[in-house]
């Protein structure tokens, strides 16, 4: 047996006007743990739905355990043993944990044809618990946190005997400690001979868990390192073809008015008693492990759901806000985590979805849309955000995952509003990008909004934010100024002070 | 801008990707023109002024119907009720001009009226009474209205129609039928709506995408009800149209129509899951049946006979379009 599970020689795919990837070569080591990196649209994804079968390379030549192979699709790469998987988890809400790890591998008893339930559920249950993970693999797989759902996967993947497990963007959705577990067992996996191609804008995790680090800018390799040759500034350098200055730049905003005052705001079984101030020129960061209702506090003060009981004030006078209608037209904006689910129209192209929600500015006689000024506009978002490929009529489900965050946010900076509230803005951005990305938040402030952000990932709440509000259950549990806060008295917050376990919601 | 046709992929790329583009483009088009050749060759009489204009005639009122369930299916809806409220609507205004004698121009305002009024009413049973899919609310409506106008007229037609009101269904201006420019000022009507106003690219974003239209500050009701009211409105305009053909209102009368708006839709592109669907398009779609029809008549195949070959185009219009999807999703340049 050769040393290389994978090879790959001059890889290439071109897509009707972009070329995707140039001649990428490539190898995976038995067992090894192999991180890709490079900014939004470099092609990673593209390279590794090559390596699964999803796509089909133009060019180039793919041995698997030395023998030349191509797939059509993705069943004829996992029968080689190659899985991957997805940001978007493809696990099937409604069947039980045990029925999804066994999902068109099931296990009949001998003789009858019928399932056997017993023994997918005693093996799905050993498959979890050498992950570490100790759940009732009879109940449905919704009950369980996203974290746990990526565990059930890799239990799939554990179960079917694979030799190599790719894993695009896999830490975008967990909390910090579902993170933890996660990268514990891609070790696992590796001790087990498993090899594993781990693509994450996240650099401190390659940094931590990569035997070798592989950068791709521009659908091109740049180089291969061992871990040993690496740091951050070296991969950014590769990535981007120049150092970054400042990863957290500060806006220079004097604070003013209330602009968002929330007084006891209840929702029942999600929200309890939330209170706080939000005013012009600051930025808050909400904290929190991954389902302490930041997100359904940011959706209830923007009218997405209803509230049982509380006040919500905007520059001094009491609102109703019943729909987000009324939200936006208050001057709020709000940027949703799930760019997928809730943000973008993926049909549509990147005009259409960029002027949603301002469309009315561009009509003429209140109702005849000047599509001058909206093309003007859009191209002018473009450059400013650096979308790519700035095409305005690029459909959105083609783009890469940081430019559709990209293409969502020019969707509310379009919409002149003067309180913002950020969902995980960052969110499978690049570390370009993402200074991109504060700096435009700080350009808000300097022109007198008000902004909330909500990250999962402290280093951005601490970098960014001038104060910062801890939930957990649905409550304030704390609160701090952004100078003299540590990692510790977050985390204790956001735990309750008890050191929870990995648990689920 | 023209979203309608969202998937662009070759951007002025090459010039093999832009002739690609316009050929899916101008997919249902092509199909329209080989037919119409075929038919040309099988019939002498079928590339004769008369004969098109025969054709033209006879598409108007399921091109009027099919551009009003557009939105509909736009929207990822369907409006089943359509035959119906064109029944009623049109029995309603033989009753208030025939019968009671009153001017052409109420009787024209209750025959629209009603069509609004119950498209309305298909729209406020969706998004008020949170039906959950408008299969419901307008199979309830087809019923119903297809029920009263029985009701109403005692099952029997009502003729004698003041020739005013037959003169959007009856009258040439030169060779080119009154119903025919109708269309065309309608359809053009309907792109501006649909891509140069807000309304008009909201229904495209509740189809592609409810819940990030809701959270972009868009009332999908609002959206929703509009979009029927203007279903039921150009069904019982389709029916002005057959009053002034037949000179006759019936309760039987639209039997069936919803299908045909359905298949020109669906012929001319759009997508059944919402957001994706032209204007144009649906006009070619409704001329192809139009134009089959009239060419399967030319050629003496029985009306039974024709049933069947609808019923075939219908799935192989579909099928090219998901097999242009596919070809699209895994492009091999
Ligand atoms: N089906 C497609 N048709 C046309 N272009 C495509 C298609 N899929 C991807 N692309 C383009 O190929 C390039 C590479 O995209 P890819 O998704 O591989 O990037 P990525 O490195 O995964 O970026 P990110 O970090 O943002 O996820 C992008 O410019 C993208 O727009
Ligand atoms: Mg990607």
């Amino acid at each position: 047996m050769s040393e290389y599970f994978l090879s790959l020689k001059g890889i290439c795919k071109r897509f009707p006007g972009v070329s995707a990837l140039t001649d990428v070569s490539l190898d995976i080591k038995n067992g090894e743990i192999h991180a890709l990196c490079g900014e939004n649209g470099a092609g990673k994804s593209t390279f590794i739905k090559i390596l699964t079968g999803v796509y089909q390379s133009n060019d180039g030549e793919m041995l698997c355990e030395g023998k030349v192979v191509r797939f059509n699709n993705t069943q004829e790469s996992f029968s080689l043993g190659i899985t991957a998987i997805y940001q978007e988890l493809s696990i099937l809400p409604n069947l039980t944990v045990a029925e999804n790890i066994f999902l068109g591998r099931e296990l009949r008893i001998p003789g009858f044809g019928l399932l056997d339930y017993r023994k997918m559920n005693h093996l799905a249950k050993t498959a979890l618990l050498e992950l570490g993970i100790d759940i009732d693999v009879t109940k449905t797989a919704s009950e369980y946190t996203m974290g746990y759902q990526q565990m059930i996967e890799i239990a799939r993947a554990l179960i079917a005997n694979v030799k190599l497990i790719i894993m695009d963007e896999p830490t975008s959705s967990l909390s910090g400690r579902e993170v933890d577990v996660l990268l514990k067992n891609i070790h696992k996996l590796k001790e087990k001979g498993i090899a594993v191609i781990y693509i994450s804008h996240r650099l401190e995790e390659v940094l931590a868990i990569a035997d070798r680090i592989t950068v791709i800018r521009d659908g091109c390799k740049i180089g291969t390192m061992e871990r040993s040759e690496a740091d951050e500034e070296k991969i950014i350098r590769l990535m981007v073809g120049r150092t970054l200055e400042e990863k957290f730049p500060r806006h220079q905003a004097q604070k003013g008015d209330i602009a968002l005052r929330v007084r006891n705001l209840n929702q029942r079984g999600r929200l309890n008693d939330i209170s706080f101030d939000l005013h012009k020129g600051e930025v808050i960061g909400f904290a929190g492990l991954v389902g302490a209702g930041r997100t359904e506090l940011a959706r209830a003060v923007f009218g997405a759901d209803k509230i049982d009981s509380g006040i919500i004030e905007i520059f001094g006078k009491q609102v109703k806000i019943n729909s987000p209608k009324d939200a936006i037209h208050h001057g709020m904006a709000f940027l949703t985590e799930d760019r997928k689910g809730q943000g973008l129209i993926l049909m549509h192209d990147i005009i259409v979805n960029s002027t949603l929600t301002g469309l009315k500015k561009f009509c003429k006689f209140g109702y005849f849309i000047d599509q001058k000024m909206v093309v003007a506009e859009v191209d002018e978002m473009m450059r400013e955000l650096q979308i790519h490929p700035a095409i305005p009529k690029m459909t959105t489900r083609l783009l890469s995952g940081g430019n559709q965050q990209k293409v969502v946010i020019a969707k509310w900076l379009c919409s002149k509003a003067k309180i913002f509230i950020f969902d995980e803005p960052t969110r499978g951005i690049d570390v370009g990008a993402k200074v991109e990305v504060y700096n435009l938040i700080n350009r808000l402030v300097n022109e007198g909004a008000a902004v909330i952000v909500i990250s999962s990932e402290l280093p951005e709440v601490m970098g960014i934010s001038d104060r910062i509000l801890v939930m957990n259950s649905g409550k304030i549990t704390g609160e701090f100024s952004c100078l003299e806060v540590t990692p510790e008295e977050i985390l204790k917050a956001a735990t309750g002070g008890i050191n929870h376990e990995y648990k689920h919601a | 801008m023209n979203t309608s046709t969202p998937e662009v992929q070759g951007h002025g790329g090459t010039q093999k990707t832009q002739f690609r583009q316009l050929i899916k483009k101008m997919g249902s088009l092509i199909g329209l023109i080989g037919l119409s050749l075929v038919l040309t060759f099988a019939s002498p009489y079928f590339l004769t002024m008369d004969n098109i204009m025969n054709v033209a005639r006879q598409s108007a009122i399921n091109s009027l119907i099919a551009i009003g369930m557009l939105l509909a299916i736009l929207t990822a809806g369907i409006d089943l009720s359509v035959g119906s409220i064109l029944a009623l609507s049109t029995v309603m205004m033989g009753i208030v001009v025939v019968k009671m004698g009153m001017s052409p121009i109420i009787g024209v305002g209750v025959c629209l009226g009603i069509g609004i009024l119950l498209g309305w009413l298909n729209g406020m049973m969706l998004t008020k009474m949170s039906l959950p899919h408008p299969f419901i609310s307008t199979l309830g409506t087809m019923n119903v209205a297809r029920g009263l106008a029985l009701i109403v007229t005692a099952a029997s037609p009502i003729s004698n129609f003041p020739t005013s009101i037959q003169f959007l269904g009856a009258a040439f201006i030169g060779p080119i039928p009154v119903s025919f420019i109708l269309v065309l000022v309608v359809y053009a009507a309907f792109h501006v709506f649909l891509n140069y106003t807000t309304v008009g690219r909201y229904i495209y974003a509740v189809g592609g995408n409810p819940e990030a239209t809701r959270l972009s500050g868009i009332s999908i009701d609002k959206v929703l009800i509009i979009v029927y009211a203007i279903s039921g409105l150009m069904a019982a305009l389709g029916g002005l149209v057959l009053v002034g053909r037949v000179n006759s209102a019936y309760p039987l009368a639209g039997l069936g129509y919803e299908f045909d708006a359905i298949a020109a839709c669906i012929i001319g592109g759009a997508s059944f899951m919402g957001g994706e669907g032209t204007v144009w398009g649906t006009l070619i779609g409704s001329m192809i049946m139009a134009v089959l029809r009239n060419g399967l008549n030319l050629l003496s195949v029985s009306a039974e006979m024709q049933t069947v070959a609808i019923g075939i185009v219908i799935i192989l219009a579909v099928y090219i379009d998901v097999l242009r999807h596919k070809a699209a999703a895994r492009v091999k340049a």
